[in-house]
């Protein structure tokens, strides 16, 4: 048996890399996308985010790489024994890029609760990019 | 004013559970004047063995691969077809009290809209729906929901945390600390996912939902036309009702079903000639799905446990059987019965001690594919009662429900209205019926595909983790009730084996793309 489940998600979105990244990389705009997330607090490597059932999380941020365009951070509440989240930001070109959402808990179910509500941040995000509600070509996604 | 429709389901529940099909166990007297009054089906199939594909097909009429639920933790669209949305614009009130379970349990998010309700304290949510505009969730415009056990955000758990919260503890935890299917055993064999509750038996979630059906009635006015799902959680596991029943079916007075193999060497024989993941889940060295206990080992399994696990669910199906009398009381006294439908069925079934095995998984036998399901139309429609033989779906019921209301079926239902006898089935060509498993776990990948007809089960597995495709299962349902010996290999029925797989594949519908997420376990 494995020790440590892992979930990935992942979404092709019409933007350039530059535009989403800048929107995702940013750890205070979580709610903006994540499906069930009411709030995040950034203060230095940590950030704080509320969730729906209005239960605060606390987690740590251990990469925030704008060069290769990945963010990781770890759930630091006492529930896991392991939580890693990686989000990585693909280049495809012609204004195109893959976003990936990986999850690796244990308890293995945990994986599963939080990676499958990755993927509907990501239908989200893609949604949010290809209608236009956020705009591009800014390198901030802020609309 | 036209007919009303009350449609009961169980969670869960095996078609040998209820006398009028022959069980001995339970005492299920009202269901049983149901069917002597109305039409008892005999070979009802499910389209999933599992709940929230199965529960997606009776709401939209769609097999599987068209809603799109493949496995539990998929949630249906929510502006997925709805009979219920179709009933309610035809003017009729619309309501669904006890287990909805169309998106998944567990959600810390709260992000879905059965787990939100409760909270918002209304009676539904506006929401989208089929074919564009808004309108309550799924059609229901009163949602009243519950489930196994006392927490989490339903209406049920709320109401025991408001009311009687010393109460809450009192159920078993269905999940443990990992939130995994508990395999701990608290009642007096060490059988999984039983417990001694020592709550009332009116806080219990069975009686809770009858009363909540019963409030919801009169709260409507005499001439409306209504559609009432009344779900009961039981008797899926957990196998904890109140304490106070358990004299009514004492575990050791149980006789051990036909289905338990009671030698262990027999067990093994009958598992070892069936796909491997038989076997492996009996020795405990596969997890290919969610729905039991990851650390239970069926191959552990005492009689005694048998004995307990069929005892307690036999009294969950008699408090269901008293609480549908109490509904169909109120309905009585407020001068309905003529004009009320009544149908009961289950989602799908469970081992219950079936080759020495419990709950449910990638397991196409009669255990957890052959349902109870009665259909005792309204008096005014003047049906004869009958026994159909010939199989039928819960894909039939959104449509029978839509010809029961007297509205056009929508071109989307994929099924057929119930049949009210042989002759009907033979008449309208209603001959087969299809069932789907699809699950991923971490890696574990499971594909069957099971056609019902003619008398026999024929079931093909895809490549997968444990399979390259070339297994089947192949069962003759009156020369071997209890799917013992399979036949996959017998040359004697190769010719019927092939017509089978190639009917099979002929009337499976394309997969839903691009095919949904799953969003959490269950």
């Amino acid at each position: 048996m494995l020790v440590v489940a892992s979930v990935r998600r992942q979404q092709i979105i019409n933007a350039s890399a530059d535009d989403v990244w800048a929107f995702v990389g940013d750890p205070t705009t979580l709610p903006e996308w994540f499906p069930g997330v009411s709030d995040a607090v950034v203060d230095g490597d940590e950030r704080t985010i509320t969730i729906g059932s209005g239960i605060p999380l606390p987690e740590r941020i251990l990469t925030n790489d704008s060069v290769l365009r990945r963010f990781q951070y770890t759930v630091s509440a006492g529930f896991f024994r392991h939580h890693l989240g990686t989000i990585d930001v693909f280049d495809l070109g012609d204004d195109r890029c893959l976003i990936a959402y990986a999850t690796d808990a244990e308890p293995d179910v945990m994986a599963l609760v939080i990676g499958g509500a990755a993927g509907a941040g990501l239908r989200e995000l893609k949604r949010q990019f290809e209608s236009g509600e956020r705009p591009v070509g800014n390198a901030t996604g802020r609309a | 004013m036209g007919r009303r429709i009350l449609f009961i389901t169980t969670d869960q529940q095996r078609y040998d559970t209820l006398g009028c099909n022959g069980g001995l166990l339970s005492r299920t007297p009202v269901v049983d004047a149901l069917a002597a009054d109305g039409i008892r089906y005999e070979r009802a199939v499910p389209q999933s063995v599992v709940c929230m594909p199965s529960r997606s097909t009776m709401l939209t009429g769609q097999h599987q691969a068209t809603h799109g639920v493949w496995m539990n933790g998929v949630p249906l669209p929510v502006d997925a077809p709805s009979v219920a949305a179709v009933l309610h614009d035809a003017g009729y009130r619309t309501a669904l009290i006890g287990k909805a379970h169309f998106e998944p349990f567990l959600d810390p998010f709260e992000r879905f809209n059965e787990n939100r309700v409760a909270s918002l304290g209304t009676d539904t949510i506006e929401a989208p729906q089929y074919g564009g505009g808004v309108g309550p969730h799924r059609g229901f415009d009163h949602l009243r929901f519950a489930t196994h056990g006392a927490t989490g955000y339903l209406h049920y758990a709320k109401w025991i945390a408001a009311e009687h919260p010393e109460a809450i503890g009192n159920y078993y935890s269905v999940i443990d600390a990992d939130l995994e299917v508990n395999a701990e055993g608290l009642g007096d064999t060490g059988a999984p996912q039983v417990k001694h509750n020592p709550i009332e038996r009116d806080w219990y979630h069975t009686d809770w939902v009858a009363q909540r059906t019963i409030d919801w009635l009169g709260g409507l006015d005499a001439d409306d036309d209504w559609f009432c799902w009344m779900s009961f959680p039981d008797p899926h596991h957990p196998w904890d009702p109140p304490e106070s029943e358990l004299h009514r079916v004492p575990w050791r007075d149980v006789d051990l079903p036909a289905g338990y193999p009671e030698s262990a060497a027999d067990r093994e024989r009958i598992l070892d000639a069936k796909p491997a993941q038989w076997r492996r889940w009996y020795d405990g060295t596969l997890v290919s799905n969610y729905e039991a206990p990851p650390a239970w080992v069926p191959a552990a399994m005492t009689a005694d446990q048998v004995r307990e696990v069929n005892a307690m669910n036999a009294i969950e199906v008699e408090l269901i059987d008293e609480a549908i009398g109490r509904v169909l009381a109120e309905i009585e006294r407020r001068g309905w019965t003529d004009d009320v439908d009544v149908i009961v069925t289950t989602d799908h079934g469970e081992l219950q001690g079936d080759f020495g095995l419990l709950f449910k998984g990638p397991y196409h036998v009669d255990g957890l594919m052959r349902l109870p399901l009665i259909w005792r139309p309204a008096t005014s429609a003047a049906v004869e009662p009958a026994t159909v033989t010939a199989p039928v779906g819960l894909i039939d019921l959104a449509p029978t429900f839509t010809q029961i209301a007297g509205v056009a079926t929508p071109e989307w239902m994929q099924g057929s209205a119930l049949p009210v006898s042989d002759a009907d089935a033979q008449t309208r060509g209603i001959d087969q019926q299809l069932t789907a498993w699809d699950s991923e776990l971490f890696g574990v990948g499971m594909y069957v595909r099971t056609i019902t007809r003619d008398g026999w089960v024929c079931t093909t597995y895809l490549p997968g983790a444990v399979h390259d495709g070339t297994e089947g299962e192949l069962y003759s349902l009156a020369d071997d009730p209890l799917q013992r010996e399979n036949r996959w290999d017998d040359p004697a029925v190769r010719s019927l084996r092939d017509d089978l797989v190639a009917q099979l594949r002929a009337s499976l519908p394309p997969e839903l793309e691009p095919r949904l997420e799953l969003e959490a376990p269950v």
